[in-house]
């Protein structure tokens, strides 16, 4: 089929021996490119990652010197503070910041349902799954960045605030550094799963409903099963399991990092592979 | 080029598109016309892949439209509510649909200008007015250069000036050899454009034809002749390719391939008093009434008369 670009004059249009058309293709690097770009584009990214890493360093910092300030009065410590380390102080702020990533991930896929962007996004890369892979990747490798980035500034300033109290612990003690990094990494996750729940179930509430029932409220139902099958379900539960990549010591109810890190990664699949099946058997 | 066959998607019970069979061919302006409700959109998605068919195949240029290597230069689709995040300024929306294929920067530039969104290319897509939307809709349908454009209800909600715009940017692509497949439910927006006509009806093909054989096929430029010698009239007026209807017995006779002008020389030669002599062209948007009358999902309380076809 013979055509001409519309900018050239209709004097010049149509002849057999036109000049070459640009050759365009659609490749898994241009599907991230145009992903990285549509990220980056919205507001929302910015406001949202903004409030994530204000979460982490802000209440890690707050629960810090919350903490201190306890100690140094000598008032009693609360049961929770009892256990308190640096490192589980500097990490209050996860909790939040999870909230926050994991909801810009749902907003990521389900609000280009909402929106109708998917329309475009799906005429442009009719394959569909490239997009929900780079959709994926691009999210979760900038939740996993900015979330690090937040954690290691948090935990020296909140270390630093309680240097002088029992739950001092520095950098260099054994299994920080593996937590901290293992927080990001959590973090980041965190932010996948939010793309394939959005993806999964086409909608910004019906995402973020049950990520944060997941991710939140499952763990408290589960405490009100019988003791004996709590031991066996609960360290299974995404929370739990993705909570032991960073935390600093592990006791029989709990599992070990690695063991944890992959029963989470064995949850986010499942997402990714329910949100997987749904783009490519039903409707856009 | 679109080529549907045996094309069909029910949704549960209900059959939205219901074995449509059509070409859409290079070079003209093909008008897809039906009422609201015939299937026209759904249509429109299965040909990019967004629906899939329930039954039968629908290729473009050869091929399933995802199984092309760079969809967007073989379709350039505009469907029907607003594809666009309203967050994302026009520019970048653009951008962003270009990184997918590698579609150069220097060409998002050249779309822009050609859909006159310059001055808003910055702005949020959210903000913008429905004029300003379909024309953002159509600079994304353009960006591939596609050989096939696909547009879906394109004067909707346009003004005089943006309607005048679009028909001439039709016509201008039509021109250049691609294939143009425009969906309307508007007869008389599509006679301006459209050479080809594939009207459905509740999912089903009506007709595909061209406008004048349409019109011819209404019973259109029929003459309506009163003499108190109908029957002597017939006599005189019957000839090859002439058609002549009326009751038995009143005095009125429908003629068609005749004029007026020579219906009229013809009694006067035979010296027939005439009555009544008056030519009656049929509108598109009546035939076009006519033939989709039974296919309308939703009739109002004040239905179109429909009892006008020529006997």
């Amino acid at each position: 089929m013979t055509t001409s670009t519309l900018t050239e004059s209709s004097a010049a249009a149509p002849t057999p021996a036109r000049p070459a058309r640009p050759q365009y293709k659609v490749t898994g690097r241009r599907v991230l490119r145009s992903e990285w770009a549509k990220l980056w584009s919205l507001r929302s990214t910015w406001i949202t990652l903004g409030l994530g890493l204000l979460f982490l360093v802000g209440f890690g910092v707050i629960a810090s010197a919350h903490y201190h300030s306890d100690f140094a009065a000598g008032r009693p410590m609360r049961r929770d503070d009892a256990n308190a380390t640096a490192l589980s102080l500097s990490l209050f702020g996860t909790n939040f910041a999870q909230l926050a990533l994991g909801v810009l991930g749902v907003l990521v896929s389900a609000g280009e349902y909402s929106t109708g962007m998917i329309r475009s996004t799906l005429a442009a890369v009719p394959r569909r799954l490239p997009v929900l892979w780079s959709k994926a990747a691009v999210f979760g490798l900038v939740a996993l960045v900015v979330a690090t980035v937040g954690v290691f500034v948090a935990f020296p300033v909140g270390s630093s605030l309680v240097s002088d109290t029992p739950a001092a612990l520095s950098l260099s003690h054994e299994g920080v550094v593996r937590s901290l990094l293992g927080a990001g990494l959590y973090l980041g996750t965190v932010g996948v799963i939010g793309v394939a729940l959005g993806a999964l179930l086409r909608s910004v509430a019906g995402g973020i409903a049950v990520l944060v029932a997941s991710l939140m409220l499952v763990p408290g139902l589960v405490s009100l099963l019988p003791t004996s099958w709590q031991d066996d379900i609960s360290p299974y539960l995404p929370s739990n399991a993705g909570e032991s990549m960073f935390a600093l010591t592990h006791d029989a109810t709990t599992l070990a990092p690695v063991a944890g890190g992959l029963v989470f990664l064995g949850w986010t699949v499942l997402a990714l592979a329910g949100a997987a099946y749904r783009l490519v058997r039903t409707d856009a | 080029m679109i080529e549907a066959q045996q094309l069909t998607k029910r949704y549960g019970e209900k059959t939205a598109v219901d074995h449509l069979d059509f070409v859409v061919k290079p070079g003209t302006v093909t008008g897809f016309l039906g009422p609201n409700g015939a299937g026209k959109s759904t249509t429109m998605r299965m040909i990019v892949g967004l629906d899939a068919p329930t039954a039968g195949t629908v290729t473009v240029n050869g091929r399933h439209y995802a199984e092309h290597s760079a969809p967007l230069q073989e379709v350039g689709a505009l469907l029907e509510a607003k594809s666009i995040h309203p967050g994302r300024s026009a520019f970048d929306h653009l951008m962003a649909q270009a990184h997918t294929h590698g579609i150069p920067r220097r060409r998002v530039e050249e779309v822009v200008e050609l859909t006159g969104l310059q001055s808003v290319a910055k702005k949020r897509a959210g903000a913008f007015s429905l004029g300003m939307g379909q024309r953002l809709g159509i600079a994304a349908a353009l960006l591939g250069d596609p050989a096939t454009l696909m547009l879906d209800e394109p004067v909707n909600g346009l003004d005089p000036e943006g309607v005048l715009w679009i028909r001439n940017l039709l016509t201008q692509l039509a021109s250049e050899g691609r294939t143009v497949f425009v969906s309307s439910h508007l007869m008389s927006e599509m006679a301006l454009v459209a050479d080809h006509l594939i009207i459905v009806g509740r999912g089903r093909l009506l007709a595909d034809t061209t406008v004048q054989e349409l019109i011819r096929r209404a019973g259109g430029d029929s003459v309506t002749v009163a003499s108190d010698q109908a029957a002597r009239l017939r006599e005189v007026l019957s000839g090859p390719g002439v058609e002549i209807t009326g009751a038995v017995g009143t005095e009125e006779l429908q003629v068609t391939g005749l004029s007026a002008r020579a219906i009229g020389l013809k009694a006067a030669e035979h010296g027939i008093p005439l009555f009544e002599l008056s030519s009656r062209t049929v509108s598109l948007e009546q035939a076009f009434m006519d033939l989709t009358s039974d296919a309308v999902e939703y009739h109002g309380t004040t239905t179109v008369e429909t009892s006008r076809s020529v006997a």
